[in-house]
């Protein structure tokens, strides 16, 4: 179980996730010894799954992202499961979500654009197996990206 | 823009499972020299490529059972500012992310709760408190795979 030390070290961390560990325990109040504890026993609970670095797509040419919704026909008893292992051999796929609510699956997708896009909506997205139907979000602006826990 | 040769993409693939590993150790991997792998590293970070580091959290076990995607309308759109609305939805802690989107809605966000009753309380106190905000879509999310992306 976390105690405040910890949640302290959290939010700091999750703030900044590049600073050594000296530099976070300042941050956080507590000395470099206890931070390092702290964040080891964090990792080998699994709390601290991994740090990992965020791919900006549109510096590398995908100007173009789409959030798609799917239902699917759920008569079919594996709908959902051949519906994801096909999603999964798209490359511009970046995320499967599956829901419980209207939208049964979700798929963010990018693309370079608006040509590849139809391209890919196409030839790869409606070849999908099961689909019964599909509404697209375009997305124009990440107000908030940074997918901070409130702890 | 900037182009990538197949050894940059396998650095970002490497970066994006663990951003904490050193140039030294992406080198050894690829078989390039520190200073060679730190080179690359630096031009992708220059270049915007890597935007920066994100910590992978268990949600769950930090107490956040559930997540919610929520499809926000605008309720009056001509009397409504838009940064009134980024700025309030934004402020929430619960919210994780918010993008402007054009469709059947204006905003999607990701919501975290630490059990649907907590969920519905953020739902009525903030959310739905929001300047302009009109109808609202949540669906409660079950599973969520992340994928490395057209860099395979």
């Amino acid at each position: 179980m976390l105690d405040d030390t910890d949640r302290r070290i959290l939010r700091q961390y999750q703030a900044a996730p590049q600073l050594t560990t000296g530099e976070l325990a300042a941050r956080a109040g507590v000395t470099p010894a206890t931070c390092w504890r702290r964040l080891e026993r964090m990792q080998a609970a699994g709390i601290i799954r991994a740090q990992e670095a965020v791919i900006d797509w549109a510096a590398l040419g995908y100007a173009v992202e789409v959030s798609l919704r799917f239902t699917l026909d759920k008569t079919r008893p594996r709908a959902f499961d051949e519906f994801i292992a096909a999603a999964r051999e798209i490359p511009e796929v970046l995320e499967i979500q599956t829901f419980l609510g209207r939208v049964d699956v979700r798929l963010a997708v990018i693309a370079r654009d608006m040509n590849h896009y139809r391209q890919l909506y196409r030839d790869r997205i409606l070849a999908l197996p099961h689909i019964a139907d599909v509404e697209a979000l375009m997305h124009l602006s990440r107000v908030k990206s940074d997918e901070v826990l409130p702890v | 823009m900037i182009a990538l040769d197949e050894t940059d993409r396998h650095i970002l693939r490497l970066l994006a499972q663990d951003a904490t590993r050193s140039a030294g150790a992406v080198g050894r991997r690829l078989g390039l020299s520190q200073p060679a792998a730190w080179r690359r590293i630096r031009r992708l970070e220059q270049a915007g490529v890597i935007r920066g580091r994100r910590l992978r959290l268990d949600a769950a076990a930090l107490g956040f059972g559930v997540t919610v995607f929520l499809g926000i309308k605008l309720a009056r759109k001509r009397q409504v500012s838009f940064e009134d609305f980024e700025r309030a939805v934004s402020a929430i802690p619960e919210v994780q992310t918010v993008e402007h989107v054009l469709g059947m809605y204006d905003y999607r966000l990701r919501v975290v709760a630490r059990d649907l009753s907590d969920f519905e309380r953020i739902l009525r106190r903030r959310i739905m408190t929001l300047p302009g905000a009109g109808d609202v879509e949540a669906n409660v999310m079950l599973s969520e795979e992340r994928l490395p992306g057209p860099i395979g």
